[in-house]
């Protein structure tokens, strides 16, 4: 056999042709047909029967300012006792200790398995179960002045949202490799120790994605608060509109200022993920 | 006369039918590099991990500087010890991991200062100080402020013994230290090994670098099938095995 010529005759330099574009026919044609579908829609709702000004005038309404500020109140002090709750819970569900794994797995199960407006009535309805509560010997009070519609809200939606975020929690923690927490060992800590220093703050990386999810979805879950009398966005546009029977604008309102709150939170959990995805991404120099 | 640092006696490790370690017994002396060789299986890293209680035995007892580990004798029975006593008797070794296992959110030196300041409890401007003399030992002074995911795995290696000697141990663990790193990256943790043993250190190694044992091992043991097959001077193991399940795994090795 001869020997082979560094390279075969038959294949053409391509170096210096360009790719050509291609046109994408069906991409403009879709896009067309979308924009022809929403101008009918925004048609359609101009000259539907929606008084434009009100929604307007009421966007930046004393009461509407007032129901948002104590939606986001609301919002954040619930997440933070869920998310306490939360941890808590999944390391109760990780211990080996059969107790405490009965007690967390019982917990979720409970408030997992219920509706939350029904927690919700259930909380503020408590003073029919219990006229009087409090500390036998040191304190008592009746349960009607004590669980008011702000605590009935908190306790609602904080207890039940520890229920979803143990899982979360409990998966952020499985995701850690169970090397991480050998070494913590073998430098002299104890669980709880490797837990708070090594293991959670690793797993944060992977439990913030579905926290903000959580906590997007606890900004409207407080509307559900309207029915045990908290003053949220939803019940003080409800209550514009019993006054003035603009439902559609009212609820408009309260749909736009949802809305915002959201769009804002999205790029504040992007700045978190950053946070806590030190060594990961700093991989450059 | 001076005692074993280490001593086990008749420790068995099962892993529900799989007998891990059988009824072994073995003295390590203060000063002593031994380095453990076998077969994957053969059960050299479960004792290793037994010493420092990653593992729990089943039957036996091994002693560290005179003090029985995870249990202590009371009324005619074994009582398991807390969790905080285990955690104490921890700290008299030191742990290097196959896979380095560093913490990968925080710094070169912040892996190191991590266990003298949260579990010692000890002033962090003396901790830091000490830190940074151990990584210019492992040659990576210039590396403090770097993630692990920014070294290369022979770095991060010299970066885990680096963590464990803050400890101050008596006791340096290796389990398969070089293992998981590229060829080329070998020497450089094998050297930081060799000028630990030249130091004086107490060193248990579980190793297939045949080469670092036969230069630097007071003495070599081979574990076949949860046993010790047979031990010696590294040179007469490794030179001139008596055994033929030694002699059948160096020629397979080699």
């Amino acid at each position: 056999m001869k020997p082979a010529p560094a390279l075969a005759d038959g294949f053409p330099d391509l170096s210096g042709m360009q790719i050509a574009r291609e046109p994408h026919w069906f991409r403009w044609l879709s896009a067309a047909l979308i924009v022809i579908v929403l101008a009918a829609i925004a048609r359609a709702f101009a000259g539907g029967q929606i008084e434009w000004s009100y929604v307007g005038r009421f966007l930046t309404a004393k009461v509407i300012l007032e129901g948002i500020v104590n939606t986001m109140v609301m919002a954040v002090l619930a997440m933070a006792l869920g998310i306490v709750l939360g941890i808590v819970v999944a390391i109760m569900r990780l211990s080996p200790n059969p107790v405490l794994k009965s007690v967390a797995a019982g917990y979720t199960w409970l408030f997992r398995g219920t509706p939350l407006i029904l927690q919700l009535l259930l909380w503020f309805n408590l003073a029919l179960v219990f006229p009087t509560i409090g500390i036998p010997g040191l304190w008592s009070a009746r349960a009607v002045d004590v669980m008011t519609p702000f605590l009935a809200a908190l306790l609602g939606l904080g207890i039940n949202q520890g229920a979803y975020t143990s899982e979360v929690m409990r998966a952020g923690m499985l995701s850690v490799d169970i090397g991480q927490y050998e070494a913590a060992q073998a430098i002299g800590m104890g669980r709880l120790r490797a837990l708070r220093r090594i293991v959670l703050p690793q797993a944060m990386r992977v439990v913030i994605p579905p926290l903000g999810n959580e906590f997007i979805g606890m900004v409207k879950a407080t509307s559900l608060a309207s029915v045990i009398q908290y003053p949220e966005l939803l019940h003080n546009a409800e209550n514009i509109y019993y006054a003035n029977s603009r439902v559609i604008e009212l609820l408009i309102v309260a749909g736009l200022w949802y809305l915002l709150v959201v769009s804002i939170l999205t790029p504040l959990q992007m700045l978190l993920e950053r946070r806590f995805a030190r060594g990961i991404l700093r991989l450059a120099r | 006369m001076t005692k074993p640092l280490v001593a086990i006696r008749s420790v068995s490790k099962n892993f529900g039918e799989f007998q891990a370690l059988k009824s072994v017994s073995l003295d390590v002396w203060p000063g002593e590099v031994m380095c453990l060789i076998g077969a994957s299986g053969s059960g050299k890293t479960t004792l290793l991990r037994c010493i420092n209680q990653l593992a729990t035995i089943d039957a036996g007892g091994i002693w560290l500087d005179g003090e029985l580990l995870g249990v202590r004798e009371q009324g005619g029975k074994l009582r398991r010890l807390s969790e905080g006593e285990i955690a104490r008797q921890r700290l008299k070794t030191g742990m290097v991991f196959q896979r380095f296992n560093l913490f990968p959110h925080k710094t070169a030196l912040e892996n190191i200062t991590e266990g003298p300041t949260q579990v010692q409890g000890r002033k962090a401007d003396e901790v830091r100080a000490e830190a940074i003399e151990l990584l210019r030992r492992v040659g990576l002074a210039a590396k403090a402020d770097w993630y692990p995911a920014q070294l290369s795995g022979g770095q991060q290696q010299r970066v885990a013994i680096a963590r464990a000697l803050a400890m101050k141990p008596m006791l340096m663990l290796f389990d398969e230290p070089t293992s998981a790193l590229d060829p080329e990256l070998v020497g450089e943790v094998l050297a930081v090994m060799k000028q630990l043993a030249k130091s004086g250190m107490t060193m248990m190694v579980v190793t297939h670098e045949l080469g670092f044992a036969r230069e630097v091992a007071d003495r070599v043991v081979y574990m076949d099938q949860g046993a010790i097959v047979e031990q010696g001077r590294a040179s007469d193991v490794l030179g001139a095995p008596r055994e033929a399940r030694t002699r059948a795994f160096l020629s397979a090795v080699i």
